[in-house]
């Protein structure tokens, strides 16, 4: 059995009066990949936003719950170590636009003040590019602005800032909605390499993604995590009704 | 999605293009709709009104024109006997005939950078504050109509606060730092000034701010950044040109600033020896002296620096408008 790495305990998020995420609890297994899904507004990307805490960053949103990386509660951390162990990329590819592509990708140092020697700033960009798959195709524009690349560049650009900080966990908000077939698959590629070093959890509501990437799958609706499974057996032969329904596209 | 909107164009045929069409004319699929009558004279009292618009419009682009060379003639007979010199005169002297402006440039420089250079620091406080920081509640919606109503007192109460309030203080830290205390002049101006600029760079930088995607941000607190942080590696970069437009904006303002500059700046006509000396500006010099110049070469002499003033405002204004589109576009 592998060890757990994030586990979430009566998790309950809000934005003001407005419940949504409900009693979520969770084990998220280290080197897998998670997918969630659901129907737009089941609470799926802010229950991801919570396991950094990026969700409290909203006025009047608010939390309740453990979120636990390894055996530290999360909502108990200052959130900025938190963000620091848990990387996240977002649903646009966001590249810093005033950046060249050698600082985007050692922004995370840069913005937390971090000097580093040239070599070493060298090695992470180098190291991170290459992880993403990157490499090859930006070595030689590399003080070119991040802007200039493509859509599915930018994202794994994106991808290699994040991964830059060497975190634990890696989120990912529906990262290849804003993206074309083919670098959607040059992204869901890069979740199998991916994987070997990090522990994913993909937001998707893309349902063939979410099971031609995951390990596990898990089914969010009106709040509340209603199966979690296996991908394989959750597919196959989901347990609930409304999981059943959802795959099957009886509502979406 | 489609349909409700096709339905709205085809009972509303006139409403959607800006023309009128009439009924008879109305497509075949649109029979079935409730017709609309329209009579000609309708049709006119449209035409009226679009050259209503047109005529007002006009007027306006004529009305600055006219003011321009009004100013261009009026001036004529200075530019004639002074020539360029008149720029770089350092003497003002209307009883010997001698009008050099360069007091007045010096003055309105001085003291318009040097209140730029006080308010930048509270127009970008307030901007990160209201565009960043707290852009909802109780305190910045008061600190935002606040700052609003900055721009909207009259300026000649600025200046009897300056007289009432500012000059005492400033002669008082004057004989405190051992220059001339005599609390008229240049850094008074300024200060007032410095207030009175704060409005144009704080709204324009908290709308440039607010303008920043969302998604920039969440990307650098993703990578761990503080608040702090993430204004200045990604909101400062991201506006810089927003917020310095509204730098000159400010600036604009500044330079133009008459009545409240006229009742503290100690209107004298010397050239400035430092920022605490009295001296003039080319507005309060206007001001002061137009009502009373009564040579043609005096009075004309005023009028070129009006010219002056008018050629610098137009300039920075446009540089700014040139930025701020850039920045939206």
């Amino acid at each position: 059995m592998e060890s757990t790495i994030v586990k979430s305990v009566n998790y309950n998020a809000y934005f003001g009066d407005n419940h949504v995420v409900k009693d979520v609890n969770i084990d998220i297994p280290r080197n897998n990949v998670i997918a969630v899904m659901g129907p737009s507004g089941c609470g799926k990307t802010t229950f991801l936003r919570g396991i950094n805490r990026m969700h409290e960053l909203i006025p009047g949103a608010t939390a309740k719950g453990k979120i636990l990386l390894n055996t530290e509660d999360v909502m108990e951390m200052h959130p900025i170590f938190v963000r620091l162990k848990i990387g996240m990329v977002f649903q646009r590819p966001n590249p810093f636009p005033n950046l060249s592509i050698y600082d985007n990708v050692i922004a995370g140092y840069k913005l937390n003040g971090i000097k580093l020697p040239k070599a070493e700033k060298d090695k992470i960009v180098e190291h991170s590019l290459t992880r993403v798959a990157l490499w090859k195709e930006v070595k030689d524009s590399l003080t070119k602005k991040g802007s200039f690349l493509s859509g599915g560049q930018q994202q794994r650009l994106c991808i290699a800032r994040a991964v830059a900080m060497e975190p634990e966990v890696l989120l990912f908000d529906e990262p290849t909605s804003a993206l074309d077939p083919i670098s959607t698959s040059t992204v869901e590629e890069l979740f199998h390499e991916l994987k070997k070093n990090y522990t994913l959890i993909i937001v998707t509501h893309n349902m063939q993604q979410a099971a031609r990437v995951s390990d596990k799958t898990a089914f969010f609706y009106m709040g509340e995590l209603v199966e979690y499974d296996d991908t394989k057996q959750m597919f196959t032969n989901p347990k609930d009704t409304r999981t059943q329904n959802y795959i099957t596209g009886r509502f979406s | 999605m489609a349909t409700p909107v096709n339905n709205e164009l085809l009972t509303r045929p006139d409403n959607t293009s800006g023309r009128v069409i009439s009924s008879s004319k109305l497509p075949d699929e649109v029979k079935g709709t409730k017709r609309v009558r329209r009579s000609h004279r309708q049709i006119r009292t449209e035409n009226v009104f679009r050259r209503t618009l047109i005529i007002v419009g006009l007027t306006m682009v004529v009305l600055v024109l006219g003011i321009l060379i009004t100013l261009i003639v009026q001036s004529t007979p200075s530019i004639k006997s002074l020539g360029a010199a008149y720029l770089w005169g350092k003497t003002w002297d209307p009883v010997r005939d001698i009008y050099g402006a360069l007091p007045f440039l010096v003055g309105t420089i001085l003291t318009s950078f040097l209140a730029l250079a006080i308010s930048i620091p509270f127009s970008f406080a307030v901007a990160i504050f209201l565009g960043e920081y707290y852009p909802k509640g109780w305190f910045p919606d008061l600190l935002k109509n606040t700052v609003e109503l900055i721009a909207a007192v009259p300026s000649v109460i600025y200046g009897f606060w300056g007289l009432a309030v500012l000059v005492p203080i400033v002669r008082s830290f004057e004989s405190s730092i051992g220059v001339s205390s005599i609390g008229y002049g240049i850094f008074s101006s300024s200060l007032i000034l410095a207030v009175m600029i704060i409005p144009y760079a704080a709204s324009l930088g908290r709308s440039m701010i607010q303008m920043v995607p969302s998604n920039l941000k969440e990307g650098a607190y993703a990578l761990g950044a503080t608040r702090w942080e993430v204004i200045r590696s990604v909101i400062l970069p991201y506006t810089k040109s927003g917020l310095f437009a509204g730098v000159l904006l400010s600036l604009g303002r500044a330079l133009g600033e008459t009545m409240a500059v006229t009742m503290v700046i100690g209107n004298t006509s010397f050239m400035p020896k430092n920022i605490f000396s009295t001296g003039n500006t080319m507005a309060s010099v206007i001001a002061n002296e137009l009502p009373e110049a009564d040579k043609t070469v005096y009075n004309s002499a005023l009028i070129e620096l009006g010219l002056v003033l008018f050629l610098v405002t137009v300039v920075i204004n446009m540089i700014g408008k040139r930025v701020i589109s850039r920045f939206t576009n």
